[in-house]
C-alpha cells in the first residue's frame, strides 16, 4: 500500500526523522492559511507548494489544464514582498492545481487528479543525496542504499556510475549498527554536525522501515542544509499489505482515489486483480498459473483483459465477485476460467461460476478448464447447471485456443 | 529414492482449523504417517481422521482409514511424545512466523509452511532465526512436498502424481500441478515434487533443491518452474551450468506481465535490471536448460532435455 508524501513525512517526523515544516491543504483557503505559520515558524520566506499524488516525477510534471504550472512550485515572492505576496501567489497556484490533472512520467498520458497540496517551508540546501531502505531478496534482509547523487533517478545512477552506490545490509537482530550508519554517512562525504546528524538520521530511517513494515522507504533527495542539518526533502513510502493488520494508523492513510476501483473491489473479496488492456477475461487460481494463463492466451494470439488470482481460500461468494468484476469490463469479449485445484476445490469454483451467471447473466463466451481436487464434482456442477454458451476444455492450451477463437 | 520426505517421515500438523484439518486429512488418506497436531486452544483433545483411503497414495492399505492424532499445546511436547521428524504449518499469517520458529526451536529437521500472507519482516526475522540451525524450511506460501506413493505433505491433489524419474521444483503451486500432471501423462513420473513458495523471503531456494536432486540416484531429470521478480532463477542457472549432472527443463511464468506492477522502485537496483522473464529464460538456456514455450509443454520439454542427454 502506498501513501502520500505528506503522510510519509508525518510518520517520519513522529519517529524523530528530520523533515521540513509542512502543512497539507485540501482547499485553496487551507493552503493560503498555512503560509503565515510556516514562514514565521521556519524564518524562511520561501515556501514550496507540492501536488500530492502517489506517482513520482511531480517536479517535472505539468497540469493538463494549465501547462504553464508544474506539479511542484518553489514560491520566492516572499523574499521581497513578504508573507502577503506569498499568500497571493499560493492562492493563485492552488486554484489552478486543485482538481486539475497532473501528468508526469509515471502517471501515463491520462494523468492523475490532484486533490491535496502540501505546503512546505523552504530549506537552504547545500547538498542533495539519496537514501533508501528496500528488501534484498538474495539475502532475505533489508538493505540501506545511499548515494551522493541525489535528486536524480537512482536506476540511472546504478546503471552509469554503480561505484557511487553504497549499501549496508541490515541484520534484523541488531538493526543498522552505528558503525554501518557512520560508514554510510562518511561515504556520503558528511562532516562535522552533518555527520553526526546523518548517522542519527540513517539509524532512525532503518528502524522506521523495519518497525512500520515498509517495503520501500526512499528519500530522494536527502538534503544537507547550510546549517548542517540532514533532512528528508521528499519521502516515498509503501507498506507490506500482509503487515497492515498491526498498523491501524497506516491503514487509515489509504487514499482510494489513487487506486483502480476494480482492484479495490477485488481486494475486498481477497482477490488479487490487475486490470490489463486485452479482451479475454481470466479467472485463475494461483499467481503463477494466473501469469502463465495470460502468457498462453497471448501465445495463442489473444490478449488478456486482466490478471486474476482467486487465491487459495476463496469461497463461492468470492468466485462470484471475481466473475462480476471481470464481466464489468466492457472490453471483455470472452472469459477463460482456468483452475488446477489444490487448496481450491473445483466444486467451489464451479458453484461460484454458476451462481454468478445466474445473478448477472452471461453475454460472452465462457471456457472452463477444471483439474485437481474434486474435479469430477466441479464438472458435474457446471454441466448440470445447463448454462448456454459454456465450453469445457481438456487442458490449458485447449482452453486458450478455444477462448481466443470464440472471442474473435 | 527421493528427497526430503518418504515412508519414514513422521508428520506433525501445526494448526488444525478448517483449512489445516482438510489437508491434513487428505494427507492421512494418502498414507502419510501423521503422528500428532499442535493447536494450543485444543490441547489435550484428539483429532480424528477417518474416511475412504486414497489409493493413489501409499499402496497396500485397507479401503478405509482411522487415525487418532493427539493434540498438543507446544511443538516441543509433540516432538517428545511422538518422535515427529517433520511438521506442516497451516497457522494464519500473523502467527505463522512464530510457529516456524517454535518448530525450529523444537529441532524438527523439516518444516513445511503452507501459509500465505506472512509479513515480509516476519520472514526476515524467521530466516535470521533459522541461520545456523539444522532445520530446513520449505515455503512459506507453497503447496508443500510430495514423494508419490510414499508421503504427501501440503495441499497438492495427490492423485495426479505417479512415482517415477523426474524431480520437480517450483515457485508456483498450481504450475507445479501442471508439470506433475504432464509428467504423469507422458510416463516419466516424479521422484519428489517440491514447492519452494512464491514469497520474496523463503527458507529453501532453487539451488538448494537442485543440489538434492543432483545427489539423488533415482532422479534422472529436473523440471524447474520459475516466475518474474528477483534473481533466484539466474542464480539457479549459474549453479546448473557449473554443477548439474542431470538434464533440466524449465518454464518461466510472466512473459506478458506488465512491468512496474508490484516491483518496487528502488528494488530495481538490487536486481541490477534483472528479473524479467526474458532475462531468466536467457540465463537458463545458456546453462543448457530446455525451456518450455508454454506451460502445457513442460512435460515435453523434460522429455526433450532427457533425450538430448540420452537418458530417456
Amino acid at each position: 500500500m502506498k501513501i502520500h508524501e505528506y503522510q510519509a513525512k508525518e510518520l517520519m517526523k513522529a519517529r524523530g526523522i528530520a523533515v521540513p515544516e509542512g502543512q497539507v491543504a485540501r482547499t485553496v483557503e487551507e493552503a493560503v492559511a498555512a503560509v503565515r505559520p510556516l514562514v514565521e515558524g521556519s524564518g524562511n520566506p520561501v515556501v514550496v507548494l507540492k501536488s500530492q499524488i502517489h506517482a513520482g516525477g511531480r517536479g517535472k510534471g505539468r497540469f493538463k489544464e494549465h501547462p504553464e504550472v508544474a506539479g511542484v512550485s518553489v514560491i520566492t515572492d516572499g523574499i521581497r514582498g513578504g508573507v502577503r505576496a506569498t499568500e497571493e501567489r499560493v492562492r493563485e497556484l492552488a486554484k489552478l492545481m486543485l482538481g486539475s490533472t497532473l501528468e508526469t512520467v509515471q502517471t501515463g498520458p491520462e494523468g492523475k487528479q490532484v486533490n491535496r497540496l502540501y505546503l512546505e517551508a523552504g530549506v537552504d540546501i547545500e547538498r542533495e543525496l539519496y537514501v533508501s531502505v528496500v528488501l534484498d531478496r538474495e539475502t532475505g534482509r533489508n538493505v540501506m542504499i545511499a548515494s551522493t547523487e541525489g535528486g536524480v533517478e537512482i536506476e540511472e545512477v546504478a546503471e552509469h556510475t554503480p561505484e557511487k552506490i553504497l549499501r549496508e545490509p541490515i541484520d534484523p537482530l541488531t538493526g543498522l549498527a552505528n558503525f554501518q550508519a557512520a560508514r554510510l554517512a562518511h561515504g556520503l562525504g558528511l562532516t562535522g554536525d552533518a555527520l553526526k546528524n546523518g548517522v542519527r538520521f540513517l539509524k532512525a530511517l532503518a528502524q522506521t522501515a523495519e518497525e512500520l513494515d515498509a517495503d520501500l522507504l526512499e528519500i530522494n533527495p536527502l538534503v544537507v542544509t547550510k546549517q548542517g542539518q540532514v533532512m528528508a526533502l521528499d519521502g516515498k513510502m509503501s507498506f507490506d499489505n500482509n503487515a497492515l493488520f498491526r498498523h491501524k494508523n497506516i491503514t487509515e492513510m489509504r487514499d482510494p482515489s489513487e487506486e483502480d476501483p476494480a482492484e479495490i473491489e477485488a481486494g475486498n473479496f481477497g482477490l488479487s486483480f490487475i486490470k490489463l488492456d486485452g479482451t479475454i477475461g481470466c479467472l485463475v487460481n494461483g499467481a503463477g498459473l494466473a501469469m502463465a494463463t495470460m502468457d498462453i492466451i497471448k501465445h495463442e494470439g489473444g490478449e488478456p483483459a486482466n490478471f486474476l488470482d482467486v487465491g487459495g481460500g476463496a469461497t463461492t461468494e468470492n468466485v462470484t465477485a471475481a466473475f462480476k468484476i471481470i464481466t464489468k469490463d466492457p472490453n471483455v469479449r470472452g472469459i477463460f476460467v482456468n483452475i488446477f485445484g489444490g487448496i481450491m476445490k473445483c466444486d467451489t469454483i464451479a458453484n461460484g461460476v454458476v451462481e454468478a451467471v445466474q445473478q448477472v447473466g452471461l453475454e460472452v463466451p465462457l471456457v472452463v478448464r477444471l483439474e485437481g481436487t474434486n474435479v469430477d464434482l466441479g464438472k458435474q456442477i457446471i454441466s448440470g447447471a445447463g448454462i448456454p454458451g459454456v465450453v469445457s476444455a481438456d487442458d490449458m492450451r485447449d482452453g486458450a485456443q478455444k477462448i481466443v477463437e470464440l472471442a474473435r | 529414492m527421493s528427497i526430503l520426505v518418504n515412508t519414514d517421515t513422521k508428520l506433525l500438523v501445526q494448526g488444525v482449523g478448517n483449512f489445516g484439518r482438510f489437508h491434513a486429512d487428505r494427507s492421512v488418506a494418502y498414507g502419510t504417517n501423521l503422528v500428532g497436531a499442535v493447536h494450543p486452544s485444543r490441547a489435550g483433545q484428539t483429532e480424528i481422521f477417518e474416511g475412504e483411503t486414497d489409493h493413489s497414495g501409499v499402496p497396500g492399505r485397507p479401503d478405509t482409514y482411522h487415525v487418532e492424532a493427539p493434540i498438543f499445546y507446544t511443538v516441543r511436547e509433540a516432538v517428545e511424545a511422538t518422535g515427529a521428524n517433520a511438521t506442516v504449518i497451516f497457522v494464519p499469517g500473523p502467527f505463522a512466523g512464530d510457529a516456524i520458529m517454535e518448530a525450529a526451536d523444537a529441532e524438527i529437521p523439516l518444516i513445511i509452511c503452507i501459509t500465505e500472507g506472512i509479513a515480509i519482516m516476519d520472514m526476515v526475522r524467521v530466516k535470521r532465526y533459522l541461520a545456523g540451525k539444522p532445520t530446513r524450511l520449505i515455503g512459506p506460501n507453497c503447496p508443500g512436498v510430495i514423494t508419490p506413493h510414499e508421503c504427501r505433505i501440503g495441499i497438492m491433489p495427490g492423485y495426479i502424481h505417479k512415482a517415477g524419474r523426474v524431480g520437480v521444483v517450483s515457485r508456483s503451486g498450481t504450475l507445479t500441478y501442471e508439470a506433475v500432471h504432464q509428467l504423469t501423462q507422458n510416463g516419466l513420473g516424479q521422484t519428489t515434487a517440491v514447492g519452494i513458495g512464491g514469497d520474496p523471503v523463503n527458507g529453501t531456494n532453487f539451488v538448494d533443491v537442485l543440489k538434492m536432486f543432483n545427489d539423488d540416484p533415482a532422479t534422472e531429470g529436473v523440471v524447474m518452474i520459475g516466475e518474474i521478480g528477483g534473481t533466484a532463477e539466474e542464480e539457479a542457472a549459474a549453479w546448473i551450468k557449473a554443477n548439474m549432472k542431470k538434464p533440466v527443463a524449465g518454464f518461466i511464468a510472466g512473459t506478458t506481465a506488465p512491468p512496474g506492477k508490484r516491483m518496487g522502485h528502488a528494488g530495481a537496483i538490487i536486481s541490477g535490471g534483472k528479473g524479467t522473464a526474458a532475462d531468466k529464460m536467457a540465463a537458463l538456456t545458456d546453462a543448457g536448460v530446455v525451456i518450455a514455450p508454454t506451460p502445457t509443454d513442460m512435460g515435453a520439454a523434460m522429455m526433450e532435455a532427457m533425450k538430448k542427454r540420452e537418458v530417456a
